[in-house]
């Protein structure tokens, strides 16, 4: 598999690590409970298809990605940094 | 004039060069050959028929193909340490003094005592694993599997290590070529004249495909001229890259090819610093598959028989490699290219003695060519039976009009039509199609960026391979947007006719009717499938073990699903088809390992003061990925223990030096820095001030301690965080997610400085005396100006920058001094200079690991991911007063609930007796079972100090328990201990010692 890091382009597979589902979204101050963060640190769906999901370029720029891919085909449809790029 | 040595090597045919003649040896005879043939060419050449024996019924077998199908010709080839089973004859080349062994036979090859499974032939049948062997199931391990082991099996591996090395490597093209045969040839070609980078790669020695093995024309001049010319012309190209000898062996995601180069497989033995062979990634824009096909046998009785030949395997020994693989030789075949092996075989001086054309209508044409060889021509014909044991001398022949006669011949050439080789088409999990019009399965949807041409794509002409590798070769350049002339007409072929009308099996067949020859698995044994309903095409693979092993069914699979089809009243299509996995060909693990094996398995990192370490006598101990010291012993210290003992004693009563470079070092800078400290850690870091250090925990997300360590203050907006030896890599990973994406807002910058900082502990009540002689004058580190956790910059051997930490993990007055890596060495040196009048100690690992336990700090045995902050005594850190991660699940239920193990100190109550890590604590009399488990002790160290063993551990409500006596139970190794519960600190209560 190759990954398009969107600051060093398509790399090999090797360089990345994996974490998982990119939709969750840790809760803030104001919604902080167990159960949403039980939500938060457990719960995943396990979609045969379109996916986002974190990958860290961990031997490259070290920039954390979010990749959208196809769990069933591998294929990717995009990978944008998770943190957005600052606009000049 | 045949070679008076090799009886069947023709005159004046062939691309074998006679002027390198070679020796070789097969079972010990010594044999000759010439360089260009492969083993089994070579083995023809000298008349050996006979090559190996089967699995299963040690039927005596022969060479069927000339290729990589091979399912018969199966030797150990090389010996000793270099030893390789199951390598087929017919890929490995020839080279001088190779040495190879049949498999499966025993005590020899002419006699084999085993080939009297054959007469149990019945208990054999499909599924006999699963039906004779089963009762009583305890027989299995004792008697039916090594029984079966023995008798059924292939080569043998190499006992010894692996004398030779291997390599990884990546590559990267615009098109990836599979396969030289014409197809590939003019791909390659036409993506070349267009100025993309192209791989070609071909699993043979010699590009050329078909060309090699066939007398064909091209442009009115025999083929070879235009192969010549063709080669010159693609390695005149700089961006092209011609890889011989190299197998593309799967299909990846994203257009990655795994291939297999055999390096110095055609050598006796590596030259020095060659691999073996190199396991290559080859990332492509475009690939075109040109694989070419591979072609069917017939199924008919004694079809195994040595002398029954492949058509196309045929050509290619008389043609290639010069060698009659026969005297006298019949044809038997269901379309035209059966006939081109007649003719090739006449022309060579074969007497052929039949033509057996399994269709009726036969082209007058080839009527005439039959009469030229003044052998009769049967039509609408069978072979039912070929005999002869260990080499064919019989043959049984149906005529159209059902009347049966008897003939004498030493080689049947058998020709059934041919199977596009699609199989790294459907890697990527695309199904094959039915194509009806040439009677196999062809590539249905394809990997993305690949076609297929030539035969691969079931046009089997010579002219449709030109056209199609032309054509989509320039098509592939294209879409890597290069811009292609109009291209040349395609070269012009002699004529040649391929149809074909396969037969999937002969009807009344007398003898065993092999299907797949690598299984030995019958016509008998599918009926035997399809009876007793294992029908689908993946049922019958397992119950009849069809298509196993290592030719994976290449040359029987189509065979078997036809007689399936013919047995159910279906269609082939409607049938199943076989799916086909990587590899594609037999690859070697240590190909796949490359440099990763022994030593070499992970890269190893050196501490800066390694080689200090080494010159003192250290002895060292993995750490993850580091080697670190883990004591020093000196000359008459026998034990370990005894060591570490003076080290942890020399610590205590005047001053040591260990290294601590290993531990993560992270630069955090930044308006916001303090803000990503406070949501990291679980304490406080507000009132934190410049030039203070302080300890600190961090959990996961789930509330379970992730690591620990000392964050210093060293500006306003600067901190430097250090972590576990092990979690570094992780740690820094973590506060990349928390900036990136959990909190992007926040104003911070992060840097592993890990490696850029060399740091020593020095310890012992001697230690500020000891710096004092190391540091630049001008610093104070006078208790008062630098009390317990000052963290601050200093300078040493007049002027290199430093940063100095009063931290402590042995209890003791302690500091770290880090310096720029590059320096540590040096400054490991200065240490034992200065400390010399102290009588400075260098410790490791152990004599660290001795004093930590002493003062109750936790470590790796305690944070081992499933303990919780409160688990380890350090409940109060947990600031009230903001978020951290973490904060909310570490409150559930279960991880606040009393009766969760905690930690606590142990001594064992009959203080000569020795602890354990690992053991279980049960109450006193308690049965050793789960339910009385109350927790396991996580660390143990003999304290010299004390002058006993002594324990970490969690055990149930440990804090309430102090005093109280249990078992520490460790059945594994005979443990079983009455140990004390005690407080988890075991020396210098009130810290007195820490702040000197």
């Amino acid at each position: 598999m190759r990954l398009p890091c969107p600051h060093c382009g398509t790399r090999d597979v090797q360089e990345f690590t994996y974490l998982g589902d990119a939709n969750v979204k840790r809760p803030g101050a104001d919604e902080m409970s167990e159960a949403a963060m039980t939500r938060y640190v457990y719960e995943r769906d396990n979609p045969a298809g379109r996916q986002r999901e974190y990958w860290h370029h961990s031997s490259g720029c070290h920039a954390w990605i979010v990749v959208t891919r196809d769990t069933r085909t591998h294929r990717i449809e995009s990978a944008e940094p998770a943190k957005p790029l600052v606009q000049s | 004039m045949a070679n008076a040595t090799q009886p069947f090597r023709l005159p004046q045919i062939g691309l074998v060069d006679r002027n390198a003649p070679l020796t070789f040896r097969f079972d010990g005879q010594a044999l000759s050959g010439f360089r260009g043939d492969t083993l089994a060419s070579a083995l023809l050449a000298n008349g050996a028929r006979l090559i190996g024996r089967s699995f299963k019924y040690h039927r005596p077998r022969g060479l069927l193909t000339a290729g990589p199908e091979e399912p018969n010709g199966l030797v150990e080839l090389r010996t000793g340490a270099r030893r390789e089973p199951n390598t087929r004859a017919t890929v490995a080349e020839l080279y001088d003094g190779l040495e190879a062994t049949s498999q499966n036979r025993w005590p020899s090859l002419g006699f084999d005592l085993l080939s009297i499974n054959a007469l149990f032939a019945p208990a054999l049948m499909a599924g006999f694993y699963y039906k004779t062997f089963m009762w009583p199931a305890s027989f299995w391990e004792r008697l039916y599997e090594p029984a079966i082991r023995r008798a059924a099996g292939l080569g043998r591996a190499a006992n010894a290590e692996d004398p030779d090395t291997y390599e990884k490597a990546f590559a990267f093209c615009d098109i990836l070529v599979i396969g030289g045969g014409p197809a590939g040839l003019s791909a390659a070609l036409a993506a070349g004249r267009a100025g993309a980078r192209v791989i070609l790669c071909d699993d043979d020695f010699a590009l050329g495909g078909r060309l090699l093995s066939e007398r064909r024309e091209i442009d009115g001049l025999p083929a070879s001229q235009w192969l010549a010319r063709t080669i010159a012309e693609l390695e005149s190209f700089p961006d092209i890259r011609v890889m011989r000898r190299t197998t593309i062996f799967g299909v990846y995601d994203h257009g990655v090819y795994g291939a297999l180069e055999r390096v110095a497989d055609h050598v006796m033995a590596p030259a020095p610093h060659q691999p073996r062979q190199r396991a290559w990634r080859i990332v492509a824009k475009r690939a075109i598959l040109a694989a070419g096909a591979i072609e069917r046998p017939t199924v008919f009785g004694g079809n195994d028989t040595p002398g029954v030949m492949l058509a196309g395997a045929v050509r290619t020994y008389v043609n290639r490699f010069g060698v009659a693989p026969g005297r006298e030789a019949a044809i038997f075949t269901a379309g035209d290219d059966g006939w081109n092996t007649a003719r090739d075989l006449a022309a060579a001086g074969v007497k052929i003695v039949a033509v057996v054309d399994s269709r009726e209508q036969v082209d007058p044409n080839l009527r005439t060519l039959c009469e030229g060889f003044g052998a009769p021509l049967y039509a609408g014909a069978s072979v039912f039976g070929a005999s002869g044991g260990k080499s064919l001398r019989r043959l049984a022949i149906r005529e159209a009009n059902g009347s049966v006669r008897t003939l004498a011949c030493d080689l049947l050439t058998v020709s059934n039509g041919w199977n596009p080789t699609i199989h790294l088409a459907s890697h990527q999990g695309h199904r094959p199609v039915w194509n009806a019009a040439i009677h196999a399965f062809v590539a249905g949807d394809l990997p993305d960026g690949m076609r297929v041409a030539g035969s691969a794509a079931g046009r089997f002409s010579l002219r449709e391979a030109l056209l199609d590798g032309a054509q989509l070769g320039a098509e592939a350049a294209q879409d890597c947007g290069l811009a292609t002339k109009q291209s040349a007409p395609a070269p012009a072929t002699d004529p040649e006719a391929v149809a074909v009308a396969p037969v999937s099996r002969v009807a009344g067949s007398r003898g065993k009717a092999f299907v797949d020859y690598q299984n030995d698995v019958t016509d008998r044994d599918i009926e035997l499938a399809a009876q007793e309903g294992f029908r689908s095409v993946e049922h019958l693979k397992r119950y009849t073990t069809l298509g196993m092993a290592t030719d994976q069914g290449k040359t029987s699979n189509l065979a078997g699903l036809a007689i399936m089809a013919e047995l159910t009243g279906k269609t082939i299509a409607e049938t199943g088809v076989t799916m086909f996995r990587p590899p594609y060909a037999p690859v070697a693990i240590g190909a796949l390992a490359g440099h990763h094996r022994g030593q070499d398995f992970r890269p190893v990192r050196l501490a800066p003061t390694h080689q200090w370490s080494k010159e003192l006598g250290a002895v060292f101990v993995e750490s993850g990925l580091w080697r670190r010291a883990q004591y020093y012993p000196q000359p008459g210290e026998n034990d370990w223990l005894t060591t570490v003992n003076r080290e942890t004693l020399a610590v205590r009563g005047g001053v040591g030096v260990c290294d601590v470079s290993t531990l993560g070092k992270i630069d955090i800078q930044g308006a916001d820095a303090l803000t990503l400290l406070e949501r990291v850690y679980i304490n406080n870091w507000s009132n934190l001030p410049i030039g203070k250090a302080r300890y600190g925990v961090m959990l996961r997300e789930d509330g379970f301690v992730m690591d620990d360590g000392t964050a210093s203050r060293l500006g306003e907006t600067h901190f430097l965080m250090t972590t576990t030896t092990a979690n570094a890599v992780k740690i820094m990973q973590h506060l990349e997610f928390c900036l990136q994406v959990l909190w992007p807002t926040l104003d911070v910058q992060i840097a592993s400085v890990s490696e850029q900082w060399a740091q020593m502990a020095i310890a012992g009540p001697r230690s500020r005396d000891l710096l004092r002689a190391v540091i630049d004058e001008e610093h104070d580190i006078s208790d008062d100006a630098f009390p317990y956790l000052a963290a601050r910059m200093v300078s040493v051997g007049g002027g290199v920058e430093a940063r100095l930490f009063r931290v402590s993990f042995s209890g003791e007055r302690a500091y770290e001094l880090a310096v720029p890596a590059g320096y540590g060495d040096a400054l490991a040196r200065a240490l034992m200079a200065a400390g010399r009048p102290f009588g400075v100690t260098p410790y490791g690992l152990e004599a660290m690991g001795v004093m930590r336990i002493e003062k109750g700090h936790v470590a790796g045995g305690e944070l081992n991911g499933q303990t919780t902050a409160r688990d380890l005594g350090l409940a109060r850190m947990m600031s009230g007063r903001k978020d951290f991660i973490g904060r909310v699940m570490a409150g559930r239920p279960a991880l606040v609930e009393p009766d969760r193990p905690i930690l606590a100190g142990f001594k064992p109550v009959d203080r000569a007796q020795r602890l354990r890590a690992g053991a279980h604590f049960l109450g006193l009399g308690r049965s050793a079972d789960l339910d009385n488990d109350e927790g396991y002790m996580t660390s143990v160290a003999y304290s010299p100090n004390l002058g006993h063993w002594i324990g970490l551990g969690l055990i149930k409500r440990g804090a309430e328990r102090i005093g109280e006596r249990v078992r520490a139970y460790d059945p594994v190794r005979n443990g079983d201990v009455e140990v004390e519960i005690c407080n988890a600190l075991f020396l210098d209560v009130e810290g007195a010692r820490l702040r000197g």
